[in-house]
């Protein structure tokens, strides 16, 4: 059987894994994208595409500023703007009782050095969102945060692997693994590939994949639900989230509403699909009609969720394998990744091409989600 | 008030729970309902017409009293008894109702009069209907271009006709019926566009012996026909290829023959109707098989002798199980109620074979001709491959010539296609772009259309608002 | 567009499209009266503000959406009309009450 070679096989058509090839190509690297399905089946094309730095846990703040200097530069980068605007994000408090949490989270990242998160009072909140309800009394912001478009951000990164040499072959599900000498054999139904180095960009199955390498990760999945409403003139700018609930809103370009927040649907990993569960999303569509109450009579277009890999922490999995050699995990992104995309390729193909990166990530190590083998 | 009495014979029943939920008070449904009833199975019927009878009968309650009965014909007339038979069943009857999801379970998802709810079935029958084959061709959404069905049901349900003499262009049984009606409504006619490619009769004729039963409506149809051509408006026959245009509106119509003739018209409203195709969006949303239909150019429902989908206890009736009229509709309601009364204990498993038996029998005598008819008006091949200028998404307004050109860049299936152009993303849910999104895809990529399957059908299958979903949150009840 | 073959009589009611009064018929739809007015289009797209009217009368292609009595984006063809009932034509994207684009937002980054 004819075998392809490459110098690295990405397993996952995702963003992440896109976004890996891209940047190991540009390195010099010769990349072969391997998808199951096609690439952005999954999470990469059903999530809401936020680019947001707000509320980020401690670990993820220092490569999520990186990743939004990148993301101001993105066309540069994919060679298309991506649907990007930095309109900013709130997060916002409806009740007094609420402040001094957001007060709080503001002091504690100054004192690490960070000034993207901004309180703002009741004022300048309704100077940012005119459609807000009045009851709200104020919010966090990250103004230079926003949103893109998730399948032009596909599409941009697709064509950028492309251009840049990488091979992307679709409809091909790793099956099995073998060592062979130096390098990795991943069969894939009817096709080999043969690679020194594998990256794990599998996202919600990326445990089994790894399960293949030897690397047992404790590992949970998500099916974040999002309904999407007709087309509305302009109502706001900004992504609006808020404390105790879950709700993320937004408006697209196109002007559709893009409601999320993580109320999660069910999620079947063997038949690859999702379903919405109504009695559960209805409390995304209370928050929203609570928080926006012009929107009651806006009528919702579609529903749907995707599935994605959860993590115990939900802090991703970025890193090498601390037993298989030559592969690398970058997985677990736990329903905020998308802003992290840019970045995380880089931080692989330093860590393929040097072995190491001056970037924070030790809080992302494969290792603390593994079992440890316990002492006979 | 029929749905109140129907609430007090189910006695103790929860309101909002019932052994079966029909989709649909059309022929099928209501045939389906009937028989669960007379087994003793309490059952919900949810329709989003006002009135009960599907579109086949649509307003025939109303109709009933008045004088109009008479020039609708016969099978029209057929409706009264049935829709009253159904009133008097004891289903509980929810007209206006939207159904907008079903969730495992099953938990049902409705609306009405700006208010949702959830109920509970233990079977569900889907007796969605089919609706009019979309034929895309330029100018087709422009105001004054209407389908042939929606012209019929304006005529029924409000005695309106165009007020000035009106083109009609397509194919099949219903602008033949449709014309009838309209010229004894004392409607006028410019001309009939016949689409019908040349040599369809011989090719169609090879069905005719298994539907040899059944020449009484090949009669009507041919009454039909010699009562429009002693009307003396123009036919054209072998009409290809249609494009409509005009300032805001339709002003004037341009065709072109197979043969090449062309000609160009005024025209204020074009009727235009190519086939119908079985409603699949709820079949689709839930999970249910489908496979494609060669006679019919659709898909169907895959499903048992029974009617029952892959999916247990969802069972599909009527036309939504492929195209068979009225007449099919209602042993197919029958049986698939037969079924659920034996699943659900009310019905010896004997005896519902036995009953199955008698409407098995009519149901074949009703499919006889179904092959002839498939054959003779095949749609024309202009129908699935529009121009590029043509609009196929309506509500996204994503043009043919987008979609072929998405269709190329590697081997991008319905809902990559759909992610990428917004096609199929508006209000419709790509009820009218779907199957000419399938034809697209098809040709680009050289594979037959059955194998590119249909887009994936995203809830909620009826566009409610935040506002009613949010309300199933507000009056949480005691689960 | 289409015109209507008898008097209502008794049947008829009052309507009120884009504020004009208009005789329809109990029974009869929000779509039906519609397609019976010298303008007969019942929406502008969202997407590019060209005309439309309703087409398939079955609620399916969606193109008879209108406003009535305040609730947006009705189906003009499943919706029977009552008396007093306030029909708007769409045109464009909804524009909701509180529809306030801020520019200022575009400060955000500066």
């Amino acid at each position: 059987m004819n075998v392809e070679a490459f110098d690295v096989a990405v397993v996952g058509g995702g963003l992440h894994g896109l976004s890996a090839a891209l940047h190991l190509a540009r390195a010099g690297r010769r990349v072969a994208v391997i998808e199951r399905r096609w690439t952005g089946r999954h999470a990469s094309g059903a999530t809401a595409a936020g680019v947001r730095t707000l509320g980020r846990d401690i670990a993820e703040i220092p490569i999520s500023l990186e990743a939004m200097e990148m993301w101001h530069a993105i066309a540069t980068i994919v060679g298309d703007p991506c649907g990007f605007h930095a309109h900013g994000q709130l997060r916002i408090a409806e009740t007094r009782e609420q402040m001094p949490a957001l007060l709080q989270r503001e002091a504690a990242i100054r004192v690490l050095g960070h000034r993207h998160e901004e309180i703002i009072d009741a004022a300048e909140l309704r100077r940012l969102v005119p459609a807000l309800s009045p009851h709200c009394v104020g919010a966090l912001v990250a103004r230079r945060d926003g949103a893109a478009d998730p399948h032009r951000t596909i599409l941009a990164f697709r064509r950028a692997c492309e251009a840049a040499g990488v091979v992307i072959a679709e409809g091909c599900g790793v099956g099995a693994v073998d060592r062979q000498g130096n390098a990795w054999l991943l069969a894939c139904g009817e096709r080999r590939f043969r690679a020194p180095i594998v990256v794990n960009a599998a996202g919600a199955w990326a445990a089994r994949l790894a399960a293949l390498f030897g690397d047992e990760i404790a590992l949970g999945v998500r099916a974040s639900m999002m309904i999407v409403t007709e087309r509305l003139a302009p109502l706001l700018d900004p992504v609006v989230s808020v404390v105790g609930r879950a709700l993320s809103f937004k408006q697209s370009d196109q002007g559709t509403l893009v409601i999320g927040g993580g109320l999660q649907g069910v999620a079947d990993l063997d038949r690859e699909r999702s379903s919405v569960d109504f009695t559960e999303l209805a409390k995304g569509a209370r928050a929203a009609s609570d928080l926006f109450p012009a929107v009651r009579g806006v009528r919702i277009a579609r529903c749907w969720t995707g599935i994605e890999a959860q993590t115990r922490d939900h802090l991703p999995v970025i890193g090498a394998s601390p037993n298989a050699p030559g592969l690398f995990h970058a997985f677990g992104f736990s329903g905020h990744g998308f802003q992290l995309v840019p970045v995380v390729g880089a931080i692989l193909t330093d860590l393929v091409t040097e072995g190491t990166t001056r970037r924070e990530i030790a809080a992302f190590a494969p290792r603390r989600l593994m079992q440890e083998r316990v002492a006979a | 008030m029929q749905e109140i009495v129907g609430m007090q014979e189910i006695v103790g029943m929860n309101a909002n729970e019932t052994d079966l939920l029909i989709v649909g008070a059309g022929p099928a449904g209501m045939a389906a309902a009937v028989t669960a009833r007379s087994h003793g199975l309490s059952v919900r019927v949810v329709d989003d017409q006002p009135t009960p009878g599907g579109q086949i009968w649509r307003g025939i309650e109303t109709v009933a009293a008045t004088p109009r009965l008479a020039r609708l014909g016969e099978a029209y007339r057929a409706g009264a008894e049935k829709a009253a038979a159904f009133r008097a069943c004891g289903a509980l009857y929810e007209p206006d109702s939207q159904l907008w999801q079903i969730e495992p379970g099953f938990r049902a998802f409705l609306t009405r009069e700006g208010q949702a709810r959830r109920v509970a079935a233990r079977a569900i029958i889907l007796a969605t209907g089919a609706q009019e084959r979309p034929a895309p061709f330029p100018g087709w959404t422009l105001p004054g271009v209407l389908t042939v069905g929606a012209a019929q049901i304006l005529l029924k349900t409000a005695n309106s006709v165009p007020s000035s003499p009106v083109w009609i262009a397509g194919c099949g049984p219903l602008p033949l019926l449709y014309m009838t009606q309209l010229l004894a409504a004392g409607g006028t006619i410019a001309g009939f566009l016949d689409t019908m490619p040349r040599g369809r009769i011989g090719a169609a004729l090879r069905h005719l012996p298994q539907g040899l039963g059944r020449l009484g409506d090949l009669a009507k149809g041919l009454l039909w026909s010699l009562a429009l051509k002693r009307a003396g408006f123009p036919i054209i026959r072998h009409v290809a290829e249609l494009r409509a245009a005009g300032e805001g509106r339709l002003e004037s119509l341009h065709y072109r023959t197979q043969e090449g003739r062309e000609g160009e018209v005024a025209a204020e409203v074009l009727l235009i109707h190519e086939g119908v195709v079985p409603s699949i969006h709820v079949p689709l949303a839930l999970g249910c098989a489908v496979s494609w239909h060669a006679g019919q150019h659709c898909y169907v429902p895959e499903l048992d002798g029974w009617g029952e989908t892959s999916q247990a206890n969802v069972f599909v009736a009527g036309d939504g199980a492929g195209i068979g009229g009225a007449e099919a509709a209602e042993p197919r309601g029958r049986i698939a109620a037969l079924r659920v009364a034996a699943r659900l204990g009310r019905l010896g498993e004997g005896s519902a074979d036995a009953a199955a038996r008698t409407e098995r029998a009519r149901l074949a005598r009703a499919l006889a001709l179904r092959p002839f008819l498939d054959a003779l008006y095949a749609p024309r091949p202009q129908v699935f491959a529009p121009v590029d200028e043509t609009l196929v998404c309506r509500c996204e307004e994503v043009t043919a010539g987008e979609l072929r050109a998405r269709a190329v860049q590697g081997r991008p299936g319905p809902n990559q296609i759909k992610a990428f152009t917004r096609a199929g993303m508006g209000p419709c849910q790509g009820r009218q772009c779907g199957y000419t999104m399938a034809h697209i895809i098809a040709a680009a990529q050289q594979r037959p259309v059955g194998e590119v399957g249909f887009q994936r059908i995203r809830p909620p299958l009826k566009p409610v608002t935040l506002g009613e979903l949010a309300s199933l949150d507000e009056r949480e009840p005691a689960a | 567009m289409f015109r209507k073959l008898h008097d209502p009589g008794a049947q008829a009611v009052t309507v009120l499209i884009d504020g004009q009064p208009v005789i329809a018929e109990l029974g009869e739809s929000v779509a039906a009266v519609l397609l019976r007015q010298p303008e007969a289009w019942s929406r502008t797209t969202p997407v590019s503000q060209s005309p439309r009217a309703p087409y398939c009368m079955m609620g399916v292609c969606f193109e008879c959406l209108v406003e009535v009595d305040g609730l947006g984006s009705v189906q003009g063809c499943l919706t029977p009309v009552r008396n007093g009932m306030r029909i708007a034509r769409q045109q464009g994207p909804r524009r909701l009450s509180a529809c306030r684009k801020l520019s200022a937002c575009r400060k955000l980054s500066a």
